[in-house]
């Protein structure tokens, strides 16, 4: 009996450890980590797709996991979900398979060229599919827009103007009411890369520490007067919107929706600021890739290819607020916070003074320094009140040595450039 | 039969030695090797990032700063809270489990519960607004305000961290004998006297853990800091974990894993020859 006993325990053990490691595609993503989220990704968007164990990591996370199994060699992670900017470091190390079989059937079914050939990564194969959307933009509740400035179209704000409306919020209510995400987890780093920077040099490396930069900066610290002090907790701006904290905010589309889908009858969405070169803007790009070594190639294919039908793209965007990599219109009975983040992204897109800012190519790894050049310059200019060309030379020169270090070659919206891209 | 066997000690211990070798020593090892080296060959390169970056000076500066304020305090709160209760017949466990509650509460969600208090629309903010005591939601917990954070981050902390530091305390006060008071009692010797020549002495070795315990926590300081100051208050583990996390530097990460571990152990090792315990009251 006791003998029938034990062999029962360690048989159902097994069973327990075993059967769901055969079985299962896993699925890795950094995005749509959310609990609600990633409930939708598990019921609804992989629901058809047969028995895949939809996993999310946090980034830094996720670099480990993946870099413990390379150097393992015991692979478990069929299908990996990132951004262009996490799966980069995987591709300078040669871990992902080339997908270039489903590049061309995509293609043939309406995902833009330009699209695909971002996946590419800079290498000749087809690294990851571009799975799904977004960009940053603005939000502000309806009682701000008394505020505006006369004769300021929200949709085509410049810096003058926004400090202008911060002012004259701040007459009104008495407090700051401007947020930005400049918290330990907050994307601040990318309105640098993205609008600050291509608004008022035109550059994001190459500009770095000019003349333009330095006026820039200025216009930043007369801005900062009119942005709450809290700016520097808030990771996500949809809280600080909703709690009241704040009118008027920018952020990642996705880190906006909650706030607006909870009451999109009471805001206004919106294109950042334009600088004197024009309206900066990142387009963010996430994608399916392929770790070489997979237990389930096949599976992760199958996985891929469903994620990019076009039924599957609309109802991740209105499910969760990243729109389709693929050509589609958006169906007029979407969401009412997503429509209003797409009306702000088109509005962004169309607008004459665009100018693009590609996410970091080819830093690998040293993304974060990347970042904190950035951030740091930012916390010793603004928040520190030190003098502007003292810290641009001191950063420029961090900058340049990462560029010298990791060799990347200048990126939209820099001009290019032979080597590493070099810091004027 | 032991003298007959002396290596049974050592046998008995081996498990948990090689564990430790396994999982604390050699991890130890490559975080230093990682510190110390850069591309495979020795350099003070990691060490030299870490020293000139902005948030270096700040965050060492915070880090003493919290420790000299917290401990102190710590030491002195529970020093009250274990001689109040020593006096206390009835009621004695249950007033003892209600001031280890924040034992039981993890550094994140102590440094939440703070948080929840103090932010713009906490419910301290919302108490004075209600008694008509401020006009407007003020900020304690901002750059603008680094008193206020300094002061809100140590409550928070002195708040979490007592209880530890009350239980060794009152382990070392029940061991101090009662004709030794009653003695000095009869002697004449006021409370303030017995508490100087008699208790304090006696519970030496109590002390002496809980300081060091407490110190050597203090300077790991982090969720709560982390919680209620985010980028506003670098302390030294936060920037150990800000160069792991969101530089992905693990280098200069673990510098600062380095740096930290010097200073604990320094600090340890100032406790051990300052408040030197006898060798026959070592346990």
């Amino acid at each position: 009996m006791k003998h029938i006993m034990s062999f029962g325990i360690l048989a159902s053990t097994v069973l327990a450890f075993a059967s769901p490691v055969l079985a299962q595609t896993v699925f890795v993503s950094t995005q749509l980590r959310p609990i609600e989220e990633a409930t939708v990704v598990r019921e609804e968007l992989l629901k058809d797709v047969g028995s895949v164990d939809y996993v999310v990591e946090e980034p830094p996370q996720f670099a480990v996991r993946m870099e413990a199994e390379r150097q393992a060699g015991k692979h478990t992670v069929s299908l990996v979900g990132a951004l262009h900017g996490e799966l980069s470091p995987l591709a300078d190390k040669d871990t992902l398979e080339p997908l270039d079989d489903l590049a061309k059937k995509l293609a043939a079914s309406g995902m833009p060229q330009s699209l695909l050939d971002l996946g590419k990564l800079g290498k000749s194969t087809q690294q990851y599919i571009p799975w799904m959307q977004a960009t940053y933009v603005m939000a502000a509740k309806k009682e701000a827009l008394q505020y505006l400035p006369a004769g300021a179209d929200v949709n085509a704000l410049n810096y003058d103007q926004l400090i202008e409306w911060g002012k004259n919020m701040q007459d009104a209510t008495g407090q700051p009411q401007i947020g930005f995400p400049a918290g330990p987890k907050g994307l601040m780093a990318r309105y640098f890369q993205g609008y600050f920077y291509p608004s008022f040099t035109g550059g994001v490396v190459r500009t770095f520490q000019s003349a333009d930069a330095a006026a820039g900066w200025e216009k930043l610290k007369a801005l900062w007067a009119y942005v709450t002090p809290n700016s520097t907790s808030y990771d996500f701006m949809q809280e600080p919107l909703a709690a009241g904290e704040v009118m008027v905010a920018w952020d990642h589309i996705a880190r906006l929706k909650n706030a607006i889908s909870a009451a999109p009858d009471d805001y206004v969405v919106f294109p950042a600021p334009a600088g004197p070169k024009g309206r900066g803007y990142m387009p963010v790009v996430a994608g399916l890739a392929i770790p070489k070594g997979a237990p389930d190639k096949a599976g992760a294919e199958k996985v891929i290819e469903h994620l990019s039908m076009p039924e599957t793209q609309l109802l991740t965007a209105s499910k969760v607020g990243f729109f389709p990599t693929l050509n589609i219109k958006l169906p007029p009975d979407l969401d009412a916070g997503v429509a209003l983040l797409a009306g702000a992204v088109t509005a962004t897109q169309a607008s004459k003074d665009a100018v693009i800012s590609l996410l970091p190519v080819g830093l690998g790894d040293k993304g974060g320094e990347f970042n904190k050049v950035y951030m740091d310059s930012f916390q010793r200019i603004v928040l520190q009140n030190e003098p502007v060309a003292d810290v641009l030379k001191a950063q420029g020169a961090t900058m340049a040595k990462l560029m010298a270090d990791t060799k990347a070659a200048c990126w939209a919206p820099d001009a290019k450039s032979d080597g590493p891209c070099p810091v004027e | 039969m032991t003298n007959s066997r002396p290596w049974i000690p050592y046998l008995l211990i081996l498990p948990s030695v090689a564990f430790l070798a396994l999982l604390f020593v050699v991890p130890l090892v490559q975080t230093i090797w990682l510190a110390v080296s850069d591309n495979g060959a020795p350099s003070l390169a990691n060490a030299e990032r870490m020293v000139t970056d902005i948030n270096f000076t700040r965050s060492v500066k915070n880090t003493f700063l919290l420790t000299i304020a917290v401990v102190p305090v710590q030491i002195a709160l529970a020093l009250a809270m274990g001689t109040m209760v020593a006096k206390v017949g009835r009621g004695r466990e249950t007033i003892l489990w209600i001031w280890t509650i924040p034992l039981g509460i993890s550094d994140l969600a102590a440094g939440l519960v703070w948080l929840s208090i103090l932010q713009n629309t906490g419910y301290l903010n919302s108490l004075l607004f209600g008694l008509g005591i401020i006009g407007r939601q003020a900020s304690w917990l901002s750059y603008q305000t680094p008193v206020a954070l300094f002061l809100a981050i140590a409550v928070a902390e002195i708040w979490r961290g007592t209880a530890i530091v009350m239980v060794i305390i009152v382990a070392g006060l029940n061991q101090v004998p009662k004709e030794f008071k009653e003695a000095a009692e009869i002697f004449g010797a006021g409370p303030w006297t017995r508490f100087w020549r008699i208790t304090l002495p006696l519970i030496r070795p109590a002390l002496q853990s809980a300081l060091i315990l407490r110190t050597v926590l203090a300077f790991e300081v982090f969720a709560v800091v982390y919680a209620l100051g985010g980028r506003n208050f670098p302390v030294l583990v936060g920037e150990a974990y800000n160069w792991q996390n969101q530089n992905q530097n693990y280098s200069v990460a673990a510098a600062y894993a380095v740096l930290i571990m010097i200073i604990s152990l320094a600090a340890t090792l100032i406790y051990l020859k300052a408040l030197k315990v006898d060798p026959e009251r070592l346990p």
